[in-house]
């Protein structure tokens, strides 16, 4: 019983580091229509620079400097706007373009940028495999260890502390500002937004700029848990289920889907992974999502999809 | 000025129907061809083949049948890589069970098994739809591959995990293993590749390719005019997947020889036809070719022009790589989200008023 619970709070932190890496594809989602594929690239980019700016790395030269090392606060606030610089990049280079192609258009023009981003990630920063380290605590949580014999990861308690504040703090900004009520209109219908004097193009910015700090929230939790390199880039295709399940469209969604998935993908781990042969965490998820869908098309918390001839 | 209509006078239904009307353009398709077939075989080597004509057919292969299912009938997949891998390995398991089975057989059943088995993924199409439905696809690569991988039948139980073609025959020449000839590799990977190519463009234009289209542009409207949506869409999964496992068998069998499941036939692969559609031109049989050019000879282009022309180190020149490779399928998506088929299109429009274009 208590190796069943503690998978399930295994499961359930997994699902939330899940959940982090599928809200910034539900952002992007939501305001612009963008499948945005180089979510787990910005992530990836968000974390390079992070730890490049915290070890003092010269730029296209890979040497540490360690008079260049900056205090983390400094060092967290220049990688956000890195990000936001980033997202204006995006939006003047690629989104004001493509105004108005097809969602798969789009979409292929994310995986371009994702080739982008992780070349010159690769090359501003160098290619090899970084430790981040921002005083995050790590190792087991000795309390819950001791009284209730449960292992869990503190990393992982840190992450869903974080993921909690950071739905929190975006269901306020959507909710209670200007902006917020700004990308909710966008959301809903991009012509009447326009009619009624929003920005589209500021919009996007900002909703870019959002999903970029989510990305760098995301690349540390992920980071501090796995080190920094090119593998990191990969989560967007453990989000990819998430967002199915959730639907695209979705903020609870995706961290209700994150959840479900990472307490199933444990249990199977656990309970089926010994007779079907291992290693199914890379496609379990997926089947799931698929077999949730076949039922509910929209995903679970998925607008729902009103077709019209 | 050359490049004129005037004065064909369209005379049958026959030639009314003809997949090119004009006679200028099917000088120019038969003189391609005629070139292809009589004229590279002479000075092929090792190094054309094996890095820039067989890539070329087996993706402009591929990427037809991934056109004819997210080109033509709508249906975003990327499970492209799964279904390469299915012709593989169905390819490796019936020429090492039965030796004596004609290659062409081979190759034809090893499609049929892709067939199969994209039929069944298909089957979530009906209520899947779009991003959704390309997400779902991703469920088939991932679980495809870790298949292949996991069960050693596959693979015949060798201790590698790899599968590795034998020596076969066609017609008395050598075709697959270390002895093939380069211009034998490329002759039967041509003909293969222009049959099904033909083949794929009269499907497109006749009943089949309209009802997928029409399923396509609305389907909801198509169903109203008696199309019937799960008959279209799982015909175009199995037909596309018959032509992305023969593009598959294809290329393990004569292009490189040997392959490893995630190692070949992983998610990028999938990307990458996806790359040359989008690329080349959706719901286009010649753009299927023509992304595929680009395609397979940008990065080439580009790490012979970096490595050699401006003396950069390897991995230096491969991150300038992948994001030139970046910069470049953003630009290219700006400048004609219709891909290259509609440059030609335009080319060939400019041409016929040329050199008085008012």
């Amino acid at each position: 019983m208590m190796f069943f619970l503690e998978a399930t709070i295994a499961g359930l932190l997994a699902g939330v580091m899940y959940s982090l890496v599928a809200l910034g594809f539900v952002l992007i989602f939501k305001a612009s229509g963008v499948f945005n594929f180089a979510q787990g690239v910005m992530a990836l980019f968000a974390a390079l620079t992070l730890v490049g700016l915290l070890q003092g790395t010269v730029p296209f030269v890979h040497t540490n400097n360690p008079d260049w090392a900056l205090p983390a606060w400094l060092a967290i606030i220049i990688t956000i706007l890195v990000m936001i610089l980033l997202a204006v990049l995006i939006e003047r280079l690629i989104l004001r373009h493509l105004v108005n192609q097809e969602h798969i258009i789009l979409f292929m023009a994310t995986l371009g940028l994702a080739y982008v981003l992780e070349g010159a990630g690769d090359l501003i920063w160098g290619s090899d495999v970084k430790v981040l380290d921002l005083g995050l605590p790590q190792g087991a949580n000795d309390w819950l260890l001791d009284n209730y014999d449960l292992y869990v990861e503190k990393i992982e308690m840190v992450a869903a502390v974080t993921a909690v504040l950071l739905v929190t703090v975006l269901a306020i900004f959507f909710h209670k500002t200007r902006i917020g009520r700004a990308l909710r209109a966008v959301a809903d219908d991009h012509q009447a937004a326009l009619s009624v004097g929003i920005s589209l193009r500021t919009i996007w910015v900002i909703v870019w700029s959002v999903s970029g700090i989510v990305a760098l929230v995301a690349g540390v939790m992920w980071g501090a848990k796995s080190g920094i390199q090119f593998s990191l880039s990969l989560i967007a295709l453990k989000a990819l289920p998430v967002l199915m399940l959730g639907g695209f469209t979705s903020i609870p969604g995706a961290i209700i889907g994150g959840l479900i998935i990472g307490v199933g993908e444990k249990w199977a781990e656990i309970y089926a992974g010994p007779y079907i042969g291992g290693a199914i965490e890379n496609w379990f998820a997926y089947m799931l999502a698929l077999i949730f869908l076949l039922f509910r098309p929209q995903g679970l918390f998925g607008e729902k999809i009103i077709e019209r001839v | 000025m050359f490049y004129r209509e005037t004065g064909q006078f369209k005379t049958s239904y026959d030639a009314d129907q003809a997949v090119f009307p004009i006679f200028q353009d099917r000088v120019f398709i038969w003189g391609v061809i005629a070139v292809a077939f009589f004229g590279v075989p002479w000075f092929i080597d090792d190094y054309w083949a094996n890095a820039i004509l067989l890539p070329f057919l087996i993706y402009a292969l591929a990427a037809i049948g991934l056109n004819i299912l997210t080109g033509y009938c709508g249906q975003l997949s990327l499970g492209t890589g799964a279904f390469l891998a299915v012709g593989a390995y169905a390819s490796y398991k019936f020429t090492t069970a039965f030796p004596e089975l004609n290659l062409i057989v081979v190759f034809l059943l090893s499609g049929a098994a892709a067939a199969a088995v994209g039929t069944l993924f298909g089957l979530p199409s009906l209520r899947i739809k779009g991003f959704y439905l390309a997400v779902a696809t991703l469920a088939a690569q991932f679980f495809i591959i870790w298949l292949f991988y996991k069960v050693p039948w596959f693979y015949n139980y060798n201790a590698t995990g790899q599968i590795s073609v034998p020596s076969r025959d066609l017609f008395g020449f050598r075709v697959t293993g270390a002895e093939a000839r380069p211009a034998v590799e490329y002759l039967v990977t041509l003909s293969i590749v222009c049959v099904f190519a033909i083949v794929a463009k009269n499907i497109v234009r006749g009943h089949i390719g309209r009802s997928w289209m029409a399923i396509r542009d609305m389907d909801i409207a198509a169903e109203l005019i008696g199309i019937r949506p799960l008959r279209t869409k799982l015909l175009a999964f199995g037909v596309s997947s018959f032509y992305i496992g023969v593009a598959g068998a294809l290329m393990f069998a004569i292009w490189l020889g040997a392959a490893e499941s995630g190692e070949t036939f992983g998610i990028d692969q999938s990307f990458q036809v996806l790359f040359m559609i989008i690329i080349g031109g959706l719901g286009s049989i010649l753009g299927s070719f023509l992304g595929a050019a680009f395609i397979v000879l940008m990065p080439i282009l580009l790490k012979n022009m970096l490595v050699d022309g401006f003396a950069m180190t390897a991995v230096f020149a491969k991150h300038i790589e992948i994001m030139t490779m970046g910069v470049l399928i953003i630009s290219f998506l700006i400048a004609e989200p219709q891909g290259l088929a509609r440059l030609w299109q335009i080319a060939k429009e400019k041409l016929r008023l040329w050199p008085f274009p008012h």
